[in-house]
C-alpha cells in the first residue's frame, strides 16, 4: 500500500481561520449594539449570525462536501422554516383590535 | 481519497475476511442522511420558539428591551467563545482521526467535553444570579413585572433552558465517542458515529448562534 500523506484532506488552517472569523463576527455583533452605530442594529445582529450558521455548516459540517440531496433537504428544511414565519406574520401583523402586534 | 473511499475500501475489506455481518455493514451516506433528516427535525422544534418569540418581541419590543437589560451580555458573550470554540475542537477531532493521529483526536475530543461543561457552569451562574434576584417562572418578582417582561422571562427559560439541555446531551454523547475512540471502535476507516455526533455538536452551536443576539443584544 502506498504510503499516504500525513493529514490528507485537511487543512488544520482553513479551521483555525473559520473559527477566527467566528469570533470577529460575534465581537462585530456586540460592537454593533454596544455602540448603536445603526437603528437597524438588530437585523444586522441576525445577519451577522446567519453568517456565522453558514461558517459553521460550511467548514465545521462540511457541507461542501455532501451529496446534492442533503443541500437540498437542507435549504427544504429552511424553506419550510421561513415560510411557517412568512405566514405567521402575514397574520398577526394585519390584525386590529385587542389582538393587534 | 474521499472519506467515502475509506469507507468503500474498508468494507470491501470486510467483504473479503467474510466478516460481513448485517450489523458490520457500513453505510456512510445512509447514516449521514439520517442524522441529517434528524437536525432537521431539530431545525423545526427550535424554529417554532423562534416563531413565538419573534411574535411576542414585534407585540413588545420595549419589554423585551427592559428584560435583555437584566442579562448579562459578558456572560453570554463568554458563553458564545466557548460554544464556538467547542465546535472547532469538534472538528479538529474527526479530522485527526481520519488522519490516524488518534492521540491528538482524544485530546480534542475531551476539549470539546470540557468547554460543554464549562458553557454548563457558565449558564448555571448566569440562570443562579437571576434566581437570586428573583426572576424565574411563577416568583413573586417575576408576577409583578408586566406582561412582556413575564414573556420575554419565560422564554428566556424555556428556550436556553432547552439550548442548556442539548449542550448536557451533547456533552454525554462526546464523553461516549472518547470512551469508543479509545477503545478503538472509532478508528479511521469507520468514524461516522464520531462525524454525525459532531454533526449535532455543530448544530447546538448553531442554535446558540441565534439565541446570542435574540436575548443578550437587545438594545
Amino acid at each position: 500500500m502506498e504510503k499516504e500523506p500525513l493529514l490528507r484532506g485537511f487543512r488544520i488552517g482553513t479551521y483555525v481561520m473559520a473559527w477566527m472569523g467566528l469570533l470577529g463576527l460575534t465581537a462585530a455583533a456586540v460592537a454593533v449594539i454596544r455602540l448603536q452605530l445603526t437603528h437597524f442594529a438588530v437585523l444586522v445582529a441576525i445577519a451577522i449570525a446567519t453568517v456565522k450558521s453558514g461558517i459553521v455548516v460550511f467548514f465545521f459540517m462540511h457541507l461542501k462536501e455532501e451529496p446534492w440531496i442533503v443541500k437540498v433537504m437542507l435549504l427544504l428544511a429552511l424553506l419550510a422554516l421561513a415560510l411557517i414565519i412568512l405566514l405567521t406574520f402575514s397574520d398577526i401583523l394585519f390584525r386590529e383590535g385587542p389582538d393587534a402586534a | 481519497m474521499t472519506q467515502q473511499d475509506n469507507i468503500r475500501e474498508a468494507s470491501q475489506r470486510m467483504h473479503a475476511s467474510g466478516n460481513m455481518g448485517v450489523s458490520h455493514r457500513l453505510d456512510y451516506t445512509g447514516s449521514k442522511m439520517g442524522m441529517w433528516i434528524f437536525l432537521f427535525t431539530e431545525i423545526i422544534f427550535f424554529g417554532g420558539l423562534f416563531l413565538v418569540y419573534s411574535v411576542y418581541r414585534t407585540k413588545y419590543a420595549l419589554e423585551f428591551r427592559s428584560g435583555a437589560a437584566e442579562l448579562s451580555l459578558w456572560m453570554g458573550a463568554a458563553n458564545t467563545t466557548v460554544l464556538l470554540t467547542s465546535s472547532l475542537t469538534m472538528a479538529l477531532s474527526i479530522a485527526f482521526l481520519k488522519n490516524g493521529r488518534k492521540g491528538l483526536s482524544l485530546v480534542n475530543q475531551g476539549m470539546t467535553v470540557f468547554l460543554g461543561a464549562l458553557f454548563l457552569i457558565i449558564k448555571y451562574l448566569e440562570w443562579h444570579a437571576h434566581i437570586e434576584q428573583g426572576l424565574y417562572p411563577d416568583s413573586p418578582g417575576l408576577s409583578s413585572m408586566n406582561r412582556g417582561e413575564i414573556i420575554f422571562f419565560s422564554l428566556y427559560y424555556v428556550m436556553t433552558g432547552l439550548h442548556g439541555l442539548h449542550v448536557f446531551i451533547g456533552v454525554g454523547l462526546v464523553s461516549g465517542l472518547l470512551a469508543l475512540t479509545a477503545r478503538g471502535a472509532i478508528h479511521p476507516q469507520d468514524f461516522i458515529k464520531l462525524e454525525n455526533g459532531g454533526l449535532y455538536w455543530h448544530l447546538v452551536d448553531i442554535i446558540w448562534i441565534y439565541l446570542f443576539p435574540l436575548f443578550y443584544l437587545i438594545t
